[in-house]
């Protein structure tokens, strides 16, 4: 349980630091982005990079911040049996994951370009749900 | 236990260094030269040319519409522009004849064409659109082969007079990306194979052009009583 927590952990922090890369090109911090095939400019100056007014690549840089609070708190040891934190991740990801797949139709259908970085960030998505789903397995109750 | 607690605190460690290792990447990222670049083939929405039609130069009435797809990395747009294109302004725009309109058609083989068709546009926002035009074309050979050439523009762009500012905030946010692309696309639709091409009268001409032959074809479209003759 512990080892799948901690894998959170450091994918939340991976998933905020690309959001947070994201959003820094967004507002103009950061010149060019690094991208190899050039597609995270044009999904990035595309109106579809804005979601109910909101900057897409900001709502990203909430949703990870929350969700490494969670796995943090997760790993404290007065969690460590409970599985309150890890339903709150499985519920979070799992929104994430259908937002996540969401923009990624708007990129291959609408935009019709890919941005590395918003697959790289659907995968950390994937694999944190995933990470959620296992942690909320039954455990059989060790004897005291 | 203590094992246990041993192994969430190497975790910590771990936690800690990648958070610092990250923050320094972004740090970077912020910090380094920012160049500029404009995006290709973006999506054009109705704002990005609504009263947009090109950069105009002449009389509003004059008799003829000229309309230029160039190319600012292009040498042959480059000879023109430096050799032609006085003579095509004194002769045929000055005098109110021609009103003369300028398109981008950045070629994918110019790699700063679309920055610098970028750095007109917006040196345009400050009504100095024609005097970055010359000067790209002015100084082709200098940025031509640089890396960075927004770098370039935005020194073109202070001694034309515009207020640097805005002009970098313009460019970072390719602001007319979807202004160059519609013009892009326009020209693909036209036929528009290389640059410069001209549409003149309704023809297109696929080939770079003498002064003298655009005057006359612009004589041979014009209705009479027409052309003073030009004076030596």
């Amino acid at each position: 349980m512990t080892r799948s927590r901690m894998a959170m952990a450091l994918l939340c922090l991976a998933g905020l630091f690309v959001a947070v890369y994201l959003y820094l090109y967004k507002i103009g911090k950061i010149g060019t982005m690094v991208c190899g095939t050039g597609g995270c400019e044009t999904v990035q100056l595309s109106p579809q990079s804005r979601f109910l007014g909101v900057e897409v690549a900001l709502i990203g840089v909430i949703g990870y911040a929350v969700m490494l609070v969670l796995a943090f708190l997760a790993l404290q040891p007065r969690h460590a049996g409970r599985s309150r934190p890890s339903n709150l991740l499985f519920l979070l990801s799992g929104g994430a994951l259908l937002f996540s797949a969401y923009l990624t139709g708007l990129e291959l259908f609408v935009i019709h370009a890919i941005c590395r970085w918003c697959v790289a960030s659907a995968a950390i998505i994937l694999a944190i749900f995933l990470l959620a789903l296992y942690d909320r397995r039954p455990r059989a109750v060790r004897p005291t | 236990m203590a094992q246990a607690a041993a192994g969430v605190n190497r975790f910590y460690f771990v936690l800690g260094a990648a958070a610092l290792a990250g923050i320094a990447v972004l740090v970077y990222q912020v910090q380094k030269p920012k160049a500029v670049s404009i995006p290709v083939n973006v999506t054009v929405l109705a704002a990005d040319t609504a009263g947009f039609r090109g950069y105009f130069l002449g009389s509003d009435s004059a008799k003829i519409e000229v309309t230029e797809y160039a190319d600012y990395q292009c040498p042959v747009c480059q000879d023109f522009e430096n050799i032609q294109f006085p003579a095509v302004r004194q002769q045929l725009i000055e005098t109110g004849i021609v009103r003369w309109r300028y398109r981008d058609f950045p070629l994918d083989m110019h790699p700063n064409a679309r920055v610098a068709a970028h750095a007109a546009a917006c040196a345009n926002d400050q009504g100095k659109f024609w005097a970055m035009h010359d000067a790209l074309y002015q100084h082709q050979a200098e940025w031509s082969p640089m890396k960075n050439a927004a770098a370039a523009f935005s020194d073109y762009a202070k001694a034309a007079g515009l207020d640097v500012s805005p002009y970098d905030q313009c460019m970072r946010d390719a602001k007319y990306a979807g202004r160059i692309q519609a013009s892009y696309d326009e020209g693909l639709k036209v036929g528009v194979s290389g640059t410069p091409n001209f549409l003149i009268a309704g023809r297109l001409y696929t080939t770079t052009l003498p002064s003298d032959s655009i005057r006359a074809i612009v004589l041979r479209s014009v209705p009479q009583p027409i052309l003073p003759t030009p004076t030596r």
